[in-house]
């Protein structure tokens, strides 16, 4: 009898089942890799210090996460260019960001973002602000009218504090006291101490212990009280500490001991290093220490040129690489030429000895001081402002091309201008920008006229960056707010845990789903999915991606829609294999003919993930972003890394039954 | 699956599967005037409660402010309301969120009136915790709305136009712009059910259309097209392959052979949103819900819409 049967494709195999094992095992070994990247805390990390392969941690940074889940503000103000030229509009509006910028650093936010928009005749600043403690005070801040001043250099020396300062000073330390006390309660009470120090520290976490203080040290107070109130390891010092650093609150880690070193010394110095009063050239120093490396011996060190006693100390009491050089120098030698910031040295170490030391941890809060009170300023204030300059641009020199800065002064500004700059030929005009000095030029004559030059090593940036600077301050630009989005911290923090739970919720949902309605590639879908969500997270860390609680939501949404596209193939995978095909020509039809299918939808999802980027405002584009990268690694999933596991799969005899691919025998 | 009666299937997809294996058709292209008339209904109803009552639309859209507080302890709405009149916002609305949590709005408040109203509630009602404030300008407002319409209409067009494009190889019998026609009006017909419940959400519940629902719109485009473009690939590759004697035939027959995968792909995603609506919070429920929507009424329209569509277009042409 003549039967119609289905071609059956050669079962492949024969074709190097080796490397579709090895791809097989990749894909796993990958996973393990994407996952251990997205939280290296779990297990790499720790497993890693356990073998003490300290090169091979990785870094434990969290992921970068949008106001609505920390909390913070957002922030719009539109850029009133009514009084600016067409042309100079857009110079103007980077200037306001440039002056918006250096205000905003200033509040201490982590990762302030300060953008321009510009479109259709409207400009715009878009700020964002993580974390900010108080919106309000930001809010006047950044709306404030740039100041531009020209400052002269201060002749007379530094003045007392008047009365009236004096009382001042008093009741600021007055507040920082209680302020500091409210703090050292709450750490005596049993308050997580690395939280406080988080939290009120003006140092971060990681440089807020201090090792190996002794007696000679520069954190000597510590290691007295230590002493003096005999603390133990682990107890909190119950008063504050004040000193120049400011007000501390320290905790005794450990008490042991360190080396301290009897050391003298040699310094050449030279051009370019740090306090050199006599600088020489490199060259003619390095002849010098060498010499007198040759002729030093232990006996004669002592009335060598520019030997100087530094009597008992421990290493932190030097720069790194003298500390260094002076550790590995044995007791009565004579160390090489070691280079540090200051110059050349020769070390001669005359000995060494134990001495007792302490580890502390500190809260370190600011102490208001007479200097907080009068900044000991060199510079002071002129008449001349921003109201007399009328406007700044970059120029290049006719000679040699390099760009420089041209200031143009209206008539009061070139009267004042002049008569300043005769008055300190060869000597610096400051100009300040909001407080903060932005250039301070040398003056080479006196200039009248009105228009002046500032020459330097400028880039052609560098020129521009001025003279935006300069123009933020003659032609203020007002900016009004427009809108404002602020989340406090708390429910960020609520957002944040319920987003996590329900992608967790969603995954586990979405792979019970599929388990039971697919059995075995119901299971292996759920491992391509294990994989394409550590894929996902480590794209967001790599690209670094702002995740937004509308970010989270097209993260899971994409989860669905990948497994969407695993349905389409195992869909076609049974009715295949219902047709009466052997499962590895089943497999390579099912992928084959839905890709099409895949390929389509996901593209109309991606042009509708585009348009949603373009159009609109941040927290919709963090979803945007999320969804479409989950579309791409979706494909990438649901089509290499479920077909590879299929294929490894069904090459096991046991494997290859209808039942476990929910296919009833036809 | 062993040999099963209906009664051991306890998937829906499996149900499905099994009216399959019994043969049981659907009919979808002769009873299409039903399914015609289903949704013909919804969008009429749901343009009608566009437009009347008309969406209800949140602070970015209409500008405004909206304040977000908690209290130590419960406060009524009533002195609630009391202090924000004697504050000078008469026309403020109070919404009250769990226990001793209210949600606020009022006209566009500069960072100094804000200030003013939370410091007049602090007076008058204790101490408090501002969970969040929003304040849109009205030209803000102006300008979503034009975007999201911009961006709808973008979108429709883009994926019309690469529907055209992904569908050229097939020109007999069914010429590729009408595939996308087709799917441009399956997804707008989609779109405008989801914005019609969300109309009646709005008179229900006081929910309101804010941006995140323009986003769940246009990723209702993206999404739903999924499904018509399953029903219409196997169409597509049924003709080719002329497996039946005429399109009528050809269509119900591929939306025979889609309809679990059509039901079975919608599932995974909406399990997620379901995961999403539950446990995601309360600002992205109405999020959430908006997807849900929309693809329900997606799958929905791509088997009984769209395919039947594409049938009675054909026919009108032979007539004509």
């Amino acid at each position: 009898m003549q039967t119609w049967k289905i071609k059956r494709k050669l079962v492949n195999k024969s074709k190097k089942p080796w490397a579709r094992r090895i791809i097989g095992v990749l894909m796993i070994v990958l996973t393990l890799v994407f996952a251990s990247y997205d939280f290296p805390q779990l297990f790499w990390n720790p497993v890693m210090r356990a073998a003490s392969l300290g090169e091979m941690i990785v870094e434990e940074k969290p992921f970068r996460l949008g106001l609505d889940l920390q909390g913070g503000t957002h922030l719009v103000y539109e850029a009133d260019m009514s009084q600016i030229p067409d042309a100079e509009r857009v110079a103007a509006l980077d200037g306001v960001k440039n002056v918006i910028e250096r205000r905003v650093n200033t509040f201490g936010v982590s990762e302030p973002v300060v953008q321009t928009i510009s479109t259709g005749g409207t400009y715009r600043l878009v700020i964002e602000l993580a974390g900010v403690q108080d919106v309000t005070q930001a809010i006047n801040q950044i709306g404030k009218t740039p100041v531009l001043e020209f400052k002269e250099p201060v002749k007379e020396p530094g003045r007392d504090l008047t009365t009236e300062e004096k009382a001042q000073l008093k009741e600021k330390q007055t507040q920082d006291r209680a302020t500091a006390k409210a703090v050292l309660d709450r750490a005596l009470a049993g308050e997580d101490f690395d939280k406080l120090i988080s939290e009120n520290s003006i140092v971060p976490l990681a440089k807020s212990t201090i090792a190996n203080v002794t007696a000679n040290s520069a954190f000597s107070d510590y290691f007295i009280l230590t002493n003096q109130k005999k603390l133990k390891v682990g107890q909190i010092y119950g008063s504050l500490l004040e000193n120049e650093e400011g007000i501390s609150i320290f905790r005794v880690e450990s008490i042991g001991e360190t080396k301290e070193m009897l050391l003298s010394h040699t310094l050449v110095c030279y051009e370019g290093k740090v306090q050199c009063e006599n600088p020489i050239p490199e060259i003619e120093a390095t002849i010098k220490i060498q010499n007198l490396k040759k002729e030093a011996t232990p006996g004669n060190f002592a009335i060598l040129e520019g030997v100087q006693d530094l009597g008992w100390a421990t290493p932190d009491n030097y720069v790194e690489a003298f500390a260094l050089a002076a550790l590995t120098t044995p007791i009565g030698g004579i160390s090489d030429v070691v280079e540090s910031e200051f110059g050349f040295h020769l070390i001669y170490k005359r000995d060494e000895r134990p001495v007792s030391a302490v580890t502390v941890k500190r809260i370190l809060m600011p102490f208001t001081t007479e200097a907080d009170i009068v900044p000991s300023s060199p510079w002071k204030n002129t008449a001349l402002s921003g109201k007399q300059l009328k406007r700044s641009s970059v120029q290049f020199d006719q000679n040699n091309g390099t760009p420089n800065v041209l200031l143009e002064f209206n008539d009061e500004g070139s009267d004042l201008f002049g008569k300043l700059t005769a008055a300190h030929v060869g000597e610096p005009i400051a100009i300040f920008l909001d407080g903060g000095i932005i250039s301070a030029p040398t003056v080479q004559q006196a200039i009248f006229g009105g228009q002046a030059v500032i020459t330097g090593d400028f880039t052609v940036d560098e020129a521009r960056l001025l003279a935006q600077d300069l123009n933020a301050g003659a032609l203020p630009v007002p900016i009004n707010l427009l809108s404002q989005q602020t989340i406090g911290p708390t429910l960020g923090a609520v957002s944040l845990a319920k987003s996590i739970n329900a992608g967790i919720v969603g995954l586990i949902l979405v792979g019970l789903f599929m388990i039971g309605l697919y059995r075995i590639p119901g299971l292996i879908a759920t491992l391509a999915l294990v994989f394409f969500a550590v894929v996902n997270l480590a794209a967001y860390r790599f690209f670094d991606v702002t995740i937004t609680l509308a970010g989270i939501a097209g993260f899971v949404l994409s989860i669905g829609m990948a497994v969407d596209a695993n349905v389409l193939i195992f869909e076609r995978l049974k009715e295949e294999l219902r047709a009466g095909r052997d499962f590895a020509s089943a497999l390579d039809e099912a992928f084959g003919r839905a890709w099409t299918s895949i390929r389509d939808g996901n593209t109309t999802t991606l042009i509708a993930a585009a348009v949603l980027y373009w159009f609109s405002s941040s927290f919709i584009k963090g979803f945007a972003l999320t969804l479409a990268i989950g579309v791409i690694f979706s494909m990438f999933s649901a089509i290499m890394v479920s077909r590879v596991y299929l294929k490894n799969v069904i090459a096991w005899k046991w494997a290859r039954k209808f039942a476990f691919f929910c296919v009833k025998k036809s | 699956m062993s040999e099963g009666t209906a009664a051991t299937v306890r998937w829906p997809g499996g149900i499905v599967q099994e009216l399959h294996n019994r043969n049981m058709k659907l009919h979808v292209i002769k009873n299409k005037n039903y399914w015609f008339f289903l949704s013909g209904f919804l969008v009429l109803a749901s343009i009608i409660l566009v437009i009347y009552p008309g969406l209800k639309y949140g602070v970015d859209f209409t500008g405004g402010s909206l304040i977000e507080i908690d209290f130590d302890q419960p406060v009524s709405v009533g002195a609630l309301r009391q202090t924000l009149e004697d504050a000078g916002y008469k026309d403020a609305t109070i919404q009250t969120t769990g226990e001793k949590g209210y949600l606020i709005r009022t006209q566009a408040l500069s960072e100094d009136e804000h200030q003013l109203v939370l410091n007049a509630t602090k007076t008058a009602h204790g101490n408090l915790i501002e969970q969040s404030f929003e304040s849109v300008g009205p030209v803000i407002g102006d300008e979503l709305r034009r975007t999201a319409t911009i961006g709808i209409i973008l979108t429709l067009v883009l994926i019309g136009l690469y529907v055209a494009w992904a569908f050229r190889k097939v020109s007999d019998p069914v010429a590729s712009w009408k595939y996308a026609l087709i799917t441009m009006f399956t997804a707008f017909h989609d779109v405008i059910i989801m914005l019609g419940a969300f109309a009646l959400f709005g008179v229900l519940f006081g929910w309101e259309v804010g941006a995140g629902i323009v986003a769940a719109a246009l990723t209702v485009l993206g999404y739903s097209i999924n499904d018509t473009i399953v029903v219409f690939d196997r169409t597509r590759e049924n003709l080719l392959h002329r497996a039946a004697p005429s399109l009528s035939e050809t269509v119900e027959m591929s939306i025979e052979q889609t309809l679990v995968r059509s039901l079975s792909t919608g599932s995974p995603t909406i399990l997620a949103l379901f995961a999403i609506f539950f446990f995601g919070g309360d600002s992205t429920q109405p999020f959430a819900l908006a997807l849900i929507i929309g693809i329900v009424v997606g799958t929905y329209s791509s088997i009984f819409l769209a395919s039947p569509l594409l049938v009675v277009w054909e026919k009108m042409k032979k007539k004509g």
